[in-house]
Protein backbone atom coordinates (compact mmCIF):
# COMPACT_ATOMS: atom_id res chain seq x y z
CA UNK A 1 0.00 0.00 0.00
CA UNK A 2 2.57 2.66 1.41
CA UNK A 3 4.90 1.46 -1.99
CA UNK A 4 2.12 2.16 -4.22
CA UNK A 5 1.53 5.43 -2.75
CA UNK A 6 5.42 6.18 -2.63
CA UNK A 7 4.80 5.32 -6.68
CA UNK A 8 2.49 7.51 -7.48
CA UNK A 9 4.08 10.63 -6.08
CA UNK A 10 6.66 11.24 -8.83
CA UNK A 11 3.62 10.73 -11.08
CA UNK A 12 1.68 13.22 -9.20
CA UNK A 13 4.79 15.81 -8.90
CA UNK A 14 4.96 15.38 -13.06
CA UNK A 15 1.07 16.12 -13.73
CA UNK A 16 1.72 18.94 -10.75
CA UNK A 17 4.19 20.31 -12.99
CA UNK A 18 2.74 19.94 -16.07
CA UNK A 19 -0.30 21.54 -15.02
CA UNK A 20 1.37 24.46 -13.57
CA UNK A 21 3.61 24.62 -17.12
CA UNK A 22 0.37 25.07 -18.80
CA UNK A 23 -0.79 27.79 -16.41
CA UNK A 24 2.04 29.36 -17.11
CA UNK A 25 5.60 29.95 -16.30
CA UNK A 26 6.38 28.07 -13.73
CA UNK A 27 8.31 30.55 -11.13
CA UNK A 28 10.73 28.72 -10.05
CA UNK A 29 11.59 27.90 -5.79
CA UNK A 30 13.55 30.54 -4.70
CA UNK A 31 17.42 29.84 -3.96
CA UNK A 32 18.18 29.90 0.04
CA UNK A 33 16.21 29.07 3.32
CA UNK A 34 12.83 30.50 4.59
CA UNK A 35 12.25 31.85 8.02
CA UNK A 36 8.40 32.16 8.77
CA UNK A 37 6.74 32.44 11.38
CA UNK A 38 3.18 34.65 12.59
CA UNK A 39 2.76 37.53 14.83
CA UNK A 40 0.31 37.44 17.64
CA UNK A 41 -0.73 39.15 20.56
CA UNK A 42 -1.61 38.31 24.45
CA UNK A 43 -3.82 40.70 26.60
CA UNK A 44 -6.15 42.64 25.33
CA UNK A 45 -5.51 45.31 22.82
CA UNK A 46 -7.10 48.82 22.04
CA UNK A 47 -10.52 48.65 20.58
CA UNK A 48 -10.19 49.45 16.98
CA UNK A 49 -12.20 52.86 16.26
CA UNK A 50 -14.16 54.03 13.48
CA UNK A 51 -13.05 57.08 11.39
CA UNK A 52 -15.24 59.37 10.58
CA UNK A 53 -14.70 61.37 7.07
CA UNK A 54 -17.91 63.07 6.31
CA UNK A 55 -15.91 66.02 5.88
CA UNK A 56 -13.85 64.52 2.90
CA UNK A 57 -17.52 62.80 0.71
CA UNK A 58 -15.29 61.90 -2.11
CA UNK A 59 -13.31 59.36 0.52
CA UNK A 60 -16.06 58.53 2.34
CA UNK A 61 -18.22 56.94 -0.13
CA UNK A 62 -15.25 55.16 -1.22
CA UNK A 63 -15.67 52.95 2.18
CA UNK A 64 -18.83 51.13 2.31
CA UNK A 65 -18.13 50.15 6.28
CA UNK A 66 -16.28 53.05 8.15
CA UNK A 67 -12.05 52.89 7.79
CA UNK A 68 -10.82 51.70 11.45
CA UNK A 69 -7.52 53.33 13.07
CA UNK A 70 -4.89 50.91 12.00
CA UNK A 71 -2.27 51.51 15.03
CA UNK A 72 -2.89 48.03 16.31
CA UNK A 73 -5.22 46.07 13.98
CA UNK A 74 -5.97 42.74 14.67
CA UNK A 75 -7.36 39.60 13.36
CA UNK A 76 -8.24 36.05 13.84
CA UNK A 77 -6.62 33.55 16.47
CA UNK A 78 -4.87 36.82 17.98
CA UNK A 79 -2.59 37.45 15.05
CA UNK A 80 -1.43 41.09 14.77
CA UNK A 81 -1.39 42.91 11.19
CA UNK A 82 1.15 45.65 9.81
CA UNK A 83 4.00 43.92 11.57
CA UNK A 84 7.07 44.88 9.72
CA UNK A 85 9.64 41.21 10.12
CA UNK A 86 13.16 41.57 8.94
CA UNK A 87 16.79 40.72 8.96
CA UNK A 88 18.45 43.18 11.20
CA UNK A 89 21.83 41.46 12.03
CA UNK A 90 23.75 38.93 9.62
CA UNK A 91 22.73 39.94 6.39
CA UNK A 92 25.59 42.11 4.63
CA UNK A 93 22.89 44.17 2.63
CA UNK A 94 24.06 45.35 -0.70
CA UNK A 95 22.72 47.56 -3.22
CA UNK A 96 19.14 48.80 -2.84
CA UNK A 97 16.76 47.19 -5.31
CA UNK A 98 15.73 48.75 -8.83
CA UNK A 99 11.86 47.90 -7.94
CA UNK A 100 10.15 51.33 -7.47
CA UNK A 101 8.06 51.13 -4.18
CA UNK A 102 4.57 52.41 -4.53
CA UNK A 103 2.74 53.89 -1.65
CA UNK A 104 -0.97 55.42 -2.58
CA UNK A 105 -3.53 57.74 -1.17
CA UNK A 106 -6.62 56.30 -1.91
CA UNK A 107 -10.04 56.73 0.14
CA UNK A 108 -7.95 59.77 2.40
CA UNK A 109 -6.04 56.17 3.83
CA UNK A 110 -2.54 55.53 2.92
CA UNK A 111 -2.51 52.40 1.00
CA UNK A 112 -0.18 50.20 2.61
CA UNK A 113 -0.33 51.30 6.18
CA UNK A 114 3.26 49.64 6.81
CA UNK A 115 5.23 50.29 3.81
CA UNK A 116 8.88 48.50 3.81
CA UNK A 117 11.70 49.43 1.40
CA UNK A 118 15.39 49.16 1.10
CA UNK A 119 17.86 52.40 2.01
CA UNK A 120 18.35 53.51 -1.39
CA UNK A 121 15.19 52.20 -3.10
CA UNK A 122 12.74 54.63 -5.31
CA UNK A 123 10.24 54.84 -3.65
CA UNK A 124 6.70 56.37 -5.59
CA UNK A 125 3.72 58.42 -4.14
CA UNK A 126 0.41 58.48 -5.66
CA UNK A 127 -2.84 60.86 -5.13
CA UNK A 128 -5.58 58.57 -6.45
CA UNK A 129 -8.28 60.87 -4.24
CA UNK A 130 -10.27 63.65 -6.13
CA UNK A 131 -9.03 66.03 -2.92
CA UNK A 132 -5.45 67.29 -1.90
CA UNK A 133 -3.19 65.76 0.53
CA UNK A 134 0.01 67.29 1.83
CA UNK A 135 2.15 64.14 2.40
CA UNK A 136 4.44 64.62 5.45
CA UNK A 137 6.89 62.12 6.81
CA UNK A 138 8.18 63.11 10.13
CA UNK A 139 11.76 61.64 9.53
CA UNK A 140 14.68 62.93 11.95
CA UNK A 141 17.15 60.79 10.92
CA UNK A 142 16.31 61.24 6.94
CA UNK A 143 15.59 65.05 5.60
CA UNK A 144 11.71 66.10 6.59
CA UNK A 145 9.90 67.04 4.17
CA UNK A 146 5.94 67.20 3.57
CA UNK A 147 4.67 67.78 -0.27
CA UNK A 148 1.27 69.02 -1.25
CA UNK A 149 -0.60 66.76 -4.02
CA UNK A 150 -3.58 68.60 -5.55
CA UNK A 151 -5.76 65.92 -6.85
CA UNK A 152 -4.67 64.65 -10.13
CA UNK A 153 -1.06 65.47 -9.58
CA UNK A 154 1.78 63.34 -10.79
CA UNK A 155 3.43 60.75 -8.50
CA UNK A 156 6.36 62.44 -6.22
CA UNK A 157 9.44 60.25 -6.91
CA UNK A 158 11.52 59.99 -3.65
CA UNK A 159 14.12 58.43 -2.02
CA UNK A 160 15.32 57.95 1.90
CA UNK A 161 19.27 56.76 2.12
CA UNK A 162 19.14 56.08 6.32
CA UNK A 163 17.78 53.67 7.79
CA UNK A 164 14.09 54.55 10.07
CA UNK A 165 11.26 53.59 10.63
CA UNK A 166 9.28 57.33 9.30
CA UNK A 167 5.78 58.15 10.65
CA UNK A 168 3.61 59.42 8.00
CA UNK A 169 1.07 61.46 8.50
CA UNK A 170 -1.41 64.14 5.78
CA UNK A 171 -1.28 68.12 7.02
CA UNK A 172 -4.71 68.21 5.42
CA UNK A 173 -6.71 65.09 6.82
CA UNK A 174 -5.49 64.34 10.53
CA UNK A 175 -6.92 60.74 10.94
CA UNK A 176 -4.73 60.06 7.68
CA UNK A 177 -1.27 57.84 9.25
CA UNK A 178 1.37 55.56 8.04
CA UNK A 179 4.76 54.31 8.08
CA UNK A 180 7.14 53.81 5.97
CA UNK A 181 10.31 51.56 7.36
CA UNK A 182 13.81 52.20 5.63
CA UNK A 183 15.53 48.87 6.33
CA UNK A 184 19.23 48.15 5.57
CA UNK A 185 18.13 44.62 4.16
CA UNK A 186 16.47 43.41 1.55
CA UNK A 187 15.00 40.50 2.89
CA UNK A 188 11.79 41.86 4.78
CA UNK A 189 7.88 41.10 4.93
CA UNK A 190 4.87 42.77 6.58
CA UNK A 191 2.14 40.42 8.16
CA UNK A 192 -1.15 39.81 6.60
CA UNK A 193 -4.74 39.85 8.25
CA UNK A 194 -3.82 36.36 9.84
CA UNK A 195 -0.19 37.97 11.24
CA UNK A 196 1.41 35.30 9.09
CA UNK A 197 5.01 36.39 7.08
CA UNK A 198 7.73 34.50 5.52
CA UNK A 199 11.60 35.60 4.49
CA UNK A 200 12.55 33.67 1.69
CA UNK A 201 15.73 33.46 -0.52
CA UNK A 202 18.08 33.68 2.74
CA UNK A 203 21.47 32.09 2.39
CA UNK A 204 22.67 29.25 4.65
CA UNK A 205 23.74 31.77 8.21
CA UNK A 206 22.99 33.26 11.41
CA UNK A 207 20.62 36.20 11.58
CA UNK A 208 18.52 38.37 13.85
CA UNK A 209 15.30 38.57 13.15
CA UNK A 210 13.53 41.61 14.44
CA UNK A 211 9.72 42.24 14.45
CA UNK A 212 8.67 46.03 14.93
CA UNK A 213 5.17 47.14 15.26
CA UNK A 214 3.97 50.83 15.33
CA UNK A 215 2.80 50.95 19.00
CA UNK A 216 4.63 48.06 20.77
CA UNK A 217 8.29 48.43 19.35
CA UNK A 218 10.51 45.20 18.55
CA UNK A 219 11.31 41.93 19.32
CA UNK A 220 14.23 39.64 18.09
CA UNK A 221 15.14 36.52 18.24
CA UNK A 222 18.09 34.81 16.66
CA UNK A 223 17.43 32.33 14.15
CA UNK A 224 20.18 29.81 12.26
CA UNK A 225 19.06 28.47 8.97
CA UNK A 226 21.24 26.04 6.43
CA UNK A 227 20.70 27.17 2.70
CA UNK A 228 17.55 25.28 1.94
CA UNK A 229 16.07 24.72 5.50
CA UNK A 230 12.80 26.41 6.62
CA UNK A 231 12.37 27.66 10.11
CA UNK A 232 9.49 29.05 11.86
CA UNK A 233 10.19 32.03 14.22
CA UNK A 234 7.24 33.11 15.93
CA UNK A 235 6.40 36.48 17.88
CA UNK A 236 4.13 37.47 20.31
CA UNK A 237 3.54 40.67 21.92
CA UNK A 238 1.89 42.10 25.20
CA UNK A 239 -0.83 44.10 23.95
CA UNK A 240 -2.30 46.84 26.66
CA UNK A 241 -6.24 47.76 25.95
CA UNK A 242 -5.14 51.66 26.04
CA UNK B 1 -23.08 112.31 -20.45
CA UNK B 2 -24.01 113.62 -17.22
CA UNK B 3 -27.61 112.83 -17.61
CA UNK B 4 -26.65 109.33 -18.59
CA UNK B 5 -24.48 108.90 -15.65
CA UNK B 6 -27.40 110.01 -13.50
CA UNK B 7 -30.07 107.21 -14.88
CA UNK B 8 -27.27 104.59 -15.09
CA UNK B 9 -26.47 105.47 -10.92
CA UNK B 10 -30.59 105.88 -10.03
CA UNK B 11 -31.19 102.22 -12.49
CA UNK B 12 -28.12 100.47 -10.57
CA UNK B 13 -29.26 101.33 -6.88
CA UNK B 14 -33.15 100.46 -7.93
CA UNK B 15 -32.36 97.03 -9.04
CA UNK B 16 -29.70 95.99 -6.23
CA UNK B 17 -32.52 97.43 -3.15
CA UNK B 18 -34.89 94.78 -5.76
CA UNK B 19 -32.71 92.08 -5.09
CA UNK B 20 -33.10 92.74 -1.38
CA UNK B 21 -36.50 93.31 -1.28
CA UNK B 22 -37.16 90.32 -3.09
CA UNK B 23 -34.88 88.29 -0.89
CA UNK B 24 -33.03 86.86 -3.92
CA UNK B 25 -29.82 85.91 -1.92
CA UNK B 26 -30.69 85.18 1.48
CA UNK B 27 -29.78 83.80 4.33
CA UNK B 28 -30.62 79.87 4.72
CA UNK B 29 -33.86 79.26 7.45
CA UNK B 30 -32.89 79.86 11.13
CA UNK B 31 -32.93 76.65 13.40
CA UNK B 32 -31.66 78.18 16.71
CA UNK B 33 -33.64 79.71 19.52
CA UNK B 34 -31.21 83.33 19.39
CA UNK B 35 -31.69 83.20 15.61
CA UNK B 36 -34.32 85.23 15.38
CA UNK B 37 -32.83 88.32 17.29
CA UNK B 38 -29.95 88.32 14.65
CA UNK B 39 -31.83 88.32 11.88
CA UNK B 40 -34.34 90.81 13.42
CA UNK B 41 -31.03 93.02 13.74
CA UNK B 42 -30.12 91.97 10.72
CA UNK B 43 -33.15 93.01 8.83
CA UNK B 44 -33.15 96.51 11.58
CA UNK B 45 -29.41 97.02 10.15
CA UNK B 46 -30.20 96.51 6.27
CA UNK B 47 -33.57 98.31 6.52
CA UNK B 48 -31.47 101.49 7.84
CA UNK B 49 -28.29 101.46 6.08
CA UNK B 50 -30.86 100.37 2.63
CA UNK B 51 -32.81 103.43 3.36
CA UNK B 52 -29.28 105.57 3.64
CA UNK B 53 -27.91 104.10 0.73
CA UNK B 54 -31.29 104.41 -1.50
CA UNK B 55 -31.53 108.51 -0.27
CA UNK B 56 -27.72 108.89 -1.05
CA UNK B 57 -27.72 107.50 -4.47
CA UNK B 58 -31.03 108.94 -5.46
CA UNK B 59 -29.46 112.67 -4.40
CA UNK B 60 -26.04 111.32 -6.58
CA UNK B 61 -28.14 111.23 -9.47
CA UNK B 62 -30.53 114.01 -9.30
CA UNK B 63 -27.03 116.47 -8.31
CA UNK B 64 -25.67 114.65 -11.74
CA UNK B 65 -28.72 115.72 -13.30
CA UNK B 66 -28.87 118.94 -12.29
CA UNK B 67 -25.02 119.39 -12.84
CA UNK B 68 -25.07 118.50 -16.88
CA UNK B 69 -27.52 121.17 -18.30
CA UNK B 70 -26.30 121.87 -21.86
CA UNK B 71 -25.44 125.91 -21.44
CA UNK B 72 -23.78 127.72 -18.53
CA UNK B 73 -27.36 129.39 -17.12
CA UNK B 74 -29.02 125.66 -17.00
CA UNK B 75 -26.01 124.46 -14.90
CA UNK B 76 -26.29 123.45 -11.48
CA UNK B 77 -22.99 124.87 -10.07
CA UNK B 78 -23.08 123.91 -6.03
CA UNK B 79 -25.06 122.21 -3.78
CA UNK B 80 -28.06 123.76 -3.12
CA UNK B 81 -27.92 125.14 0.19
CA UNK B 82 -24.35 124.22 0.27
CA UNK B 83 -21.90 121.24 0.64
CA UNK B 84 -21.87 122.04 4.77
CA UNK B 85 -25.38 121.18 5.14
CA UNK B 86 -25.23 118.02 3.81
CA UNK B 87 -21.89 116.82 5.13
CA UNK B 88 -23.56 117.61 8.99
CA UNK B 89 -26.87 116.12 7.93
CA UNK B 90 -25.40 112.83 6.75
CA UNK B 91 -23.06 112.93 9.89
CA UNK B 92 -25.61 113.43 12.02
CA UNK B 93 -27.79 110.28 10.53
CA UNK B 94 -25.19 108.24 10.32
CA UNK B 95 -24.36 108.44 13.76
CA UNK B 96 -28.02 108.43 15.26
CA UNK B 97 -28.25 104.96 13.28
CA UNK B 98 -25.08 103.54 14.14
CA UNK B 99 -25.53 104.62 17.82
CA UNK B 100 -29.10 102.95 17.74
CA UNK B 101 -27.70 99.42 15.74
CA UNK B 102 -25.21 99.23 18.78
CA UNK B 103 -27.76 100.17 21.53
CA UNK B 104 -30.22 97.32 20.22
CA UNK B 105 -27.56 95.12 19.48
CA UNK B 106 -25.50 94.68 21.93
CA UNK B 107 -28.88 93.01 24.14
CA UNK B 108 -28.79 90.51 21.37
CA UNK B 109 -25.17 89.77 21.04
CA UNK B 110 -25.12 89.71 24.98
CA UNK B 111 -28.14 87.33 25.50
CA UNK B 112 -25.86 84.74 23.14
CA UNK B 113 -22.40 84.86 24.05
CA UNK B 114 -22.81 86.70 27.44
CA UNK B 115 -25.05 84.31 29.77
CA UNK B 116 -24.04 81.64 30.80
CA UNK B 117 -25.48 77.97 29.39
CA UNK B 118 -28.52 76.89 31.07
CA UNK B 119 -27.47 74.29 33.94
CA UNK B 120 -28.96 70.97 32.64
CA UNK B 121 -27.51 71.58 28.99
CA UNK B 122 -25.98 68.71 27.08
CA UNK B 123 -21.58 69.16 27.36
CA UNK B 124 -20.01 68.91 23.99
CA UNK B 125 -16.51 69.27 24.31
CA UNK B 126 -14.51 70.45 20.73
CA UNK B 127 -11.69 70.62 19.41
CA UNK B 128 -10.11 72.09 16.25
CA UNK B 129 -7.13 71.10 14.32
CA UNK B 130 -5.37 71.87 11.13
CA UNK B 131 -8.31 70.67 9.74
CA UNK B 132 -10.92 68.79 11.11
CA UNK B 133 -13.11 69.42 14.25
CA UNK B 134 -13.44 66.44 16.70
CA UNK B 135 -16.47 66.74 19.11
CA UNK B 136 -16.10 64.91 22.85
CA UNK B 137 -19.26 63.12 24.61
CA UNK B 138 -18.62 62.37 28.60
CA UNK B 139 -19.97 58.83 27.67
CA UNK B 140 -21.83 56.79 30.16
CA UNK B 141 -20.46 57.84 33.56
CA UNK B 142 -21.57 61.50 32.40
CA UNK B 143 -18.10 62.60 33.19
CA UNK B 144 -15.44 63.75 30.57
CA UNK B 145 -11.50 62.44 31.12
CA UNK B 146 -8.57 64.90 31.68
CA UNK B 147 -6.90 66.33 28.54
CA UNK B 148 -3.31 65.89 28.38
CA UNK B 149 -1.53 67.33 24.56
CA UNK B 150 1.32 65.18 25.49
CA UNK B 151 -0.84 62.23 24.87
CA UNK B 152 -2.49 63.63 21.32
CA UNK B 153 -1.71 60.87 18.62
CA UNK B 154 -4.31 61.67 15.53
CA UNK B 155 -2.99 58.04 14.22
CA UNK B 156 -4.56 56.22 16.91
CA UNK B 157 -7.32 58.54 16.80
CA UNK B 158 -6.59 59.99 20.07
CA UNK B 159 -7.21 63.78 19.10
CA UNK B 160 -7.85 65.19 22.47
CA UNK B 161 -5.24 63.72 24.20
CA UNK B 162 -6.80 61.45 26.53
CA UNK B 163 -5.23 59.18 28.89
CA UNK B 164 -7.24 56.17 29.39
CA UNK B 165 -4.58 53.70 31.17
CA UNK B 166 -4.68 56.05 34.06
CA UNK B 167 -7.67 58.03 33.94
CA UNK B 168 -11.09 56.05 34.41
CA UNK B 169 -13.06 58.93 33.53
CA UNK B 170 -11.37 58.82 29.74
CA UNK B 171 -11.93 55.60 29.21
CA UNK B 172 -16.00 55.88 28.21
CA UNK B 173 -15.89 59.18 27.07
CA UNK B 174 -16.84 59.68 23.18
CA UNK B 175 -15.25 61.20 20.34
CA UNK B 176 -16.25 62.03 16.95
CA UNK B 177 -16.14 63.82 13.61
CA UNK B 178 -19.65 65.28 14.29
CA UNK B 179 -21.67 67.16 15.76
CA UNK B 180 -24.89 65.17 16.46
CA UNK B 181 -27.43 66.75 19.10
CA UNK B 182 -31.32 66.08 20.39
CA UNK B 183 -33.18 69.12 18.92
CA UNK B 184 -34.97 71.62 21.20
CA UNK B 185 -32.23 70.92 24.03
CA UNK B 186 -29.98 73.22 25.23
CA UNK B 187 -26.34 72.31 24.48
CA UNK B 188 -23.26 74.01 25.88
CA UNK B 189 -19.89 73.62 24.10
CA UNK B 190 -16.48 74.44 24.97
CA UNK B 191 -14.02 75.52 22.09
CA UNK B 192 -10.37 74.89 22.31
CA UNK B 193 -7.60 74.09 19.48
CA UNK B 194 -4.77 71.89 19.23
CA UNK B 195 -3.26 74.29 17.15
CA UNK B 196 -3.70 77.60 15.64
CA UNK B 197 -7.30 79.99 15.71
CA UNK B 198 -10.00 78.33 14.02
CA UNK B 199 -13.32 79.24 14.16
CA UNK B 200 -16.83 77.73 14.85
CA UNK B 201 -19.41 78.68 12.32
CA UNK B 202 -23.43 77.64 11.36
CA UNK B 203 -24.91 79.67 9.31
CA UNK B 204 -28.06 77.82 10.47
CA UNK B 205 -27.44 78.86 14.14
CA UNK B 206 -26.81 82.44 13.35
CA UNK B 207 -23.69 81.94 15.32
CA UNK B 208 -19.49 82.21 14.75
CA UNK B 209 -16.75 81.94 17.64
CA UNK B 210 -13.45 81.70 17.22
CA UNK B 211 -11.04 78.66 18.47
CA UNK B 212 -8.26 80.62 20.48
CA UNK B 213 -5.38 78.18 21.22
CA UNK B 214 -4.97 78.01 25.19
CA UNK B 215 -8.37 79.13 25.73
CA UNK B 216 -11.31 77.71 26.42
CA UNK B 217 -13.99 79.52 24.88
CA UNK B 218 -17.98 78.56 26.09
CA UNK B 219 -20.78 78.54 23.35
CA UNK B 220 -24.41 77.52 24.06
CA UNK B 221 -27.19 77.47 21.87
CA UNK B 222 -30.38 75.61 21.24
CA UNK B 223 -31.42 73.61 17.78
CA UNK B 224 -34.97 74.01 16.87
CA UNK B 225 -35.18 71.72 13.62
CA UNK B 226 -33.70 68.50 12.86
CA UNK B 227 -31.47 67.98 10.07
CA UNK B 228 -27.91 68.15 8.66
CA UNK B 229 -25.97 71.26 8.67
CA UNK B 230 -22.64 71.99 7.77
CA UNK B 231 -19.87 73.78 10.60
CA UNK B 232 -16.94 75.24 8.80
CA UNK B 233 -14.53 76.85 10.07
CA UNK B 234 -14.04 81.09 9.15
CA UNK B 235 -10.33 81.86 10.47
CA UNK B 236 -7.80 81.61 7.56
CA UNK B 237 -6.06 78.45 9.52
CA UNK B 238 -3.52 76.83 6.90
CA UNK B 239 -3.28 75.11 3.44
CA UNK B 240 -6.25 73.14 4.32
CA UNK B 241 -8.60 75.53 5.30
CA UNK B 242 -11.22 75.86 2.63
CA UNK B 243 -11.30 71.89 3.64
CA UNK B 244 -11.95 72.43 6.97
CA UNK B 245 -15.51 71.48 8.01
CA UNK B 246 -17.67 69.42 10.14
CA UNK B 247 -21.22 68.70 10.22
CA UNK B 248 -23.92 69.54 12.94
CA UNK B 249 -26.65 66.85 12.71
CA UNK B 250 -29.92 67.71 15.05
CA UNK B 251 -31.94 64.52 15.38
CA UNK B 252 -34.97 63.67 17.60
CA UNK B 253 -34.52 63.00 21.12
CA UNK B 254 -34.71 58.75 20.86
CA UNK B 255 -32.83 58.41 17.48
CA UNK B 256 -29.83 61.18 19.38
CA UNK B 257 -30.39 58.73 22.35
CA UNK B 258 -29.50 55.16 19.56
CA UNK B 259 -27.07 57.41 18.19
CA UNK B 260 -25.64 57.90 21.59
CA UNK B 261 -25.90 54.24 22.67
CA UNK B 262 -24.21 53.09 19.39
CA UNK B 263 -21.35 55.10 20.04
CA UNK B 264 -21.00 53.68 23.32
CA UNK B 265 -20.24 50.84 22.35
CA UNK B 266 -17.89 51.20 19.84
Amino acid sequence: MNRKLLCLLPAAAVIFYAVKAGAGAPIPPPAGGTISGKVTYTGTPPKMKPIDMSKEPTCAKQHTTPVMTENVTTGPDSSLQYVVVYISEGDPGGAASTETVRYDQRGCQYLPHVLPMQAGQVLQIFNDDQTSHNIHPLAKVNPEWNKSQPAGSLPIDTKYDKPEFIPVKCNIHPWMHGYFVVLNTSHYAVTGPDGSFSLKGLPAGKYTVTAWQEQYGTQTQEVTIGSTETKTANFTFKALPY
Amino acid sequence: MGKVFAVLVTLITLISIAFFVMHTWWLPPNISTTGKAVDHQLEETLIGTGVLFLAGQLMLGCFAWMASGKTKDTRAKRFPGGATSVVVTAIVVVGIEIFTLTFVGSKAWGAIYLTPAEPGALRVDVQAEQFAFYFRYPGPDGQFGGLHPDKIDDGSGNYFGLDPANDVAARDDIVVGSLVVPVNRPIALSLHSKDVGHSFYVRELRMQEDFVPGLDIPLHFTATQVGKYEIVCTQLCGLGHYNMKAYLEVMSEPDYEQWLKTQAGQ
